[in-house]
């Protein structure tokens, strides 16, 4: 263990030493603490994807990338340290995967002129970029998320959906109340019949939540979990045999943890996702052939293929095109974070661009503009196979309902807007 | 040689009865004030206010306030976190409902709310005692989170429930938000540190202070020589809640600038005061300075070392440097078990004799 210890000490400084690479990512990873199964896979793609350019490409435009990994545990306090003891590095973009410190880090990299990408996660109204001018959170956010499950729901029943029972299963925080208030903007729409249920954190104890999920029998569930409380979540709807078809995760409670520990009882369980999962890939073969085969993964390097795993690659994914984007439009390839800013909101995700990318129908198509930080608002279902052990897309990506969303967004960009005295513009 | 009481002839009880009644002490002290306000604000960045100097200072005013509870009248409380959220939550109203008054004011109301609540929460104290008494402040800590979380006018009804703070100002110096100046953040929560410091010291050694104490050491003997315990006890809950609350406000306004009341004011966090205060040393408001050094600093010296020094993976320094920080505490206590204040008194007894100690 001493032996192991030592080497992979040494092998860290090794790493770590010759790094004197142009473009600086930050990671603000967890790798510990209540989330940390969750957070491993994530930064795991994260860090492993960049390698691959390192390794591959020589970098990004032949400038290498530099990572710089800074421990948050989740926890804002320490998600502070973080962002204050990389941005001396030079850090192009932050993506802390967390809602909290999103928050938090808000005010902080605008007035920086640092961009944060909040993929799928963090302040929904941030979509609006006339009020968030260094926020992004393309290709999708929780409102989109909370509309995809409903026209999910809806589809199944043909359209018709009034009277029907819903039940929300939420992380009772900032991540987990975001949603509400669009599901209940389309309660209002569909008919149906909106039931709360917060957890608290970290949610290992939701016996009183399904005995009421049992006792009103909601036709369908949907839920808004992080770390622990997903899979305790999945196996209590396993124990009173809720249909799990009917039970409809947001992305963030659709990754293989949370459904490993349930068996064969969680076959069926739904998820939102806004980006493809597998390992079915070209991109994933030299991924094994530069990164893998000679050692260089990050971390322990099994997470290969997992949905999260899959999250951080498309999150990487996502800045490098930025930062190239930033590169043509800027005519330089050392680029700043306020050339990373522009390149953000100029960036455009198309098929032909995946492809080459060796990750075909990776995600959905869309364009970031200055009034849209947020993409188009396009999602897709998965479903857990517990035989195989895989998540399958069962829908094409769709759109979320824009009549809905949009005017919730500027509602609340406006009211964000007010309160910090930001004129809106582009 | 230089630390002792001899030739430092003392005239008036006033001088007599100072807080540092030796020179050599007292020029320390000077020199450790004039250095933090006047050295200290010119030369520090972004990175040494938000991960060093900020928590520390206002770590330090929640200890103090715990301390005064805890080490000074003997009533354990497990609640500090739900009281800092009671400060945080109240300067959010505060700051949003009347913007134009300077943030100085806020705080302290924030402070004065706090007290309110913890005289409230203070009342089971006059009958209940020791470990039960502990339950019934951790039922304040669950009862006050959950209340935040629960009714949305204390966050003015936004989205997710956070409360962050919008800028303000003290005589137009932005001091909340994201344009404050290093210094101004520094120098702001210097001066609650020091005024909040000095108001604990002196009360502790002053009348209400030795009732504390009376009510500490036996509350029936303190009774019976004429202590009221239901007076000393809810000053002690008031005067604690209010340092607690202060530093509660600052926590989120001045630090943190968004808060969400479950993860950030959560029962982690009053066990973490509480081992400040018993690191640092029950009773004493040099130890309640000790042990938030101890317990903000240390983590994040590790971190730099293992991490920034010698370039190790982030989760194995993250995890060392749990082991490390839990061993050192047990190492402490097992040396002092009167906490880093105690280390700190024999040493200046040492000094005193040194270096002819027979």
């Amino acid at each position: 263990m001493k032996l192991k210890l030592a080497t992979a000490a040494i092998a860290a400084v090794m790493a770590a030493g010759p790094a004197l690479a142009d473009l600086t990512f930050s990671a603000l990873s967890y790798r510990t603490g209540p989330y940390a199964a969750n957070g491993i896979p994530f930064a795991d793609g994260y860090i492993d994807y960049f390698t691959l350019l390192n390794e591959r490409d020589g970098g990004i435009n032949g400038e290498k990338v530099n990572i710089v990994e800074c421990e948050t545990g989740y926890n804002t306090e320490k998600g502070v340290e973080c962002y204050e003891s990389t941005k001396g590095s030079g850090a192009l973009v932050y993506q802390p995967l967390s809602t909290g410190i999103t928050y938090q880090l808000i005010p902080k990299v605008t007035s920086d002129n640092i961009p944060l990408h909040s993929m799928g996660y963090g302040r929904t109204s941030a979509k609006n970029g006339k009020v968030f001018t260094n926020i992004f959170n393309y290709p999708a956010n929780y409102w989109d998320g909370a509309s995809h499950a409903v026209t999910h729901i809806l589809d199944i029943n043909g359209g018709d959906i009034s009277g029907k029972k819903i039940a929300l299963v939420y992380h009772n925080s900032a991540y987990g109340k975001e949603p509400i208030r669009t599901l209940e903007e389309l309660a209002k729409k569909h008919g149906y019949e909106l039931t709360l249920l917060p957890v608290d954190h970290p949610g290992q104890e939701q016996k009183s939540q399904w005995l009421q999920i049992r006792r009103e029998k909601p036709d369908y569930v949907l839920m808004w979990g992080w770390g622990v409380m997903n899979q305790v979540a999945v196996q209590e709807a396993v124990n009173i045999r809720f249909p799990m078809e009917n039970f409809i995760g947001i992305w963030w409670s659709g990754s293989e943890n949370d459904v490993l520990p349930a068996g064969d009882g969680a076959n069926g369980y739904k998820a939102l996702t806004f980006h493809n999962l597998g390992s079915d890939y070209p991109f994933y073969a030299d991924l094994k052939k530069y990164v893998v085969d000679t050692g260089k993964t990050a971390g322990a390097g099994d997470q290969l293929g997992t949905a999260l795993y899959n999250r951080g690659m498309y999150a990487a994914m996502l800045a490098a095109e930025a930062a190239k984007t930033a590169q043509d439009m800027h005519g330089t390839t050392a680029i700043t974070p306020a050339m990373m800013r522009d390149g953000m909101e100029n960036l455009e995700m198309t098929e032909a661009k995946m492809a080459a990318l060796g990750l075909p129908k990776f995600g959905p198509e869309f364009k970031v503009s200055c009034e849209n930080h947020g993409g188009d608002g396009f999602g897709a279902v998965a479903q857990w196979d517990a035989a195989a052990k895989e998540w399958n897309l069962i829908t094409d990506y769709f759109q979320s309902d824009q009549e809905i969303l949009a005017p919730l967004i500027a509602e609340d960009s406006a009211a964000y807007a007010a309160e910090n005295g930001i004129t809106p513009g582009c | 040689m230089f630390y002792r009481e001899a030739g430092d002839f003392k005239t008036s009880y006033t001088e007599d009865n100072q807080t540092f009644p030796i020179k050599f002490d007292r020029y320390r002290y000077y020199a450790v004030l004039v250095f933090a306000f006047a050295v200290v604000p010119f030369v520090i960045n972004d990175y040494w206010v938000n991960a060093v100097f900020l928590p520390f200072l206002i770590y330090a005013i929640a200890a103090i306030g715990l301390n005064i509870l805890v080490g000074y009248c003997g009533q354990v409380s497990l609640g500090t976190g739900g009281f800092m959220a009671v400060g945080a939550y109240a300067v959010y109203k505060l700051m949003t409902s009347f913007p134009d008054v300077s943030m100085f004011i806020h705080v302290i109301l924030a402070g004065v709310i706090t007290a309110v609540v913890g005289v409230l929460f203070g009342l089971p104290s006059l009958r209940i005692k020791g470990f039960y008494l502990a339950v019934a402040t951790l039922a304040a800590q669950f009862f006050l989170v959950w209340l935040f979380n629960r009714v949305p006018w204390f966050y003015n009804y936004s989205a997710s429930g956070q409360i962050s703070a919008p800028e303000r100002t003290v005589l137009g110096v932005p001091i909340t938000g994201a344009e404050t100046a290093p210094w101004a953040a520094y120098l702001f929560c210097l001066v609650f540190v020091t005024v909040c410091a000095i108001i604990a010291r002196n009360l502790t050694r002053g009348m209400a202070g030795r009732k504390w104490m009376a009510i500490r050491d036996m509350d029936i003997a303190a009774e019976i020589i004429g202590v009221n315990p239901l007076k000393a006890k809810l000053t002690a809950f008031a005067v604690s809640s209010f340092f607690v609350g202060i530093s509660g406000a600052l926590f989120f306004s001045v630090y943190l600038g968004a808060v969400e009341v479950g993860e950030v004011f959560g029962i982690n966090k009053s066990f973490l005061v509480l081992f400040m205060v018993i690191i640092g040393g029950l009773g004493s408001i040099f130890g309640s300075f000790a042990g938030a050094a101890f317990l903000v600093l240390l983590p994040v010296l590790l971190k730099n070392t293992l991490v920034g020094g010698l370039g190790w993976p982030t989760d194995l320094a993250a995890h060392l440097e749990f082991i490390i920080v839990g061993a050192l505490i047990i190492i402490f206590l097992i040396a002092e078990p009167h906490g880093l204040a105690q280390l700190w008194r024999v040493t200046k007894e040492k000094l005193r004799l040194w270096p002819f100690p027979h």
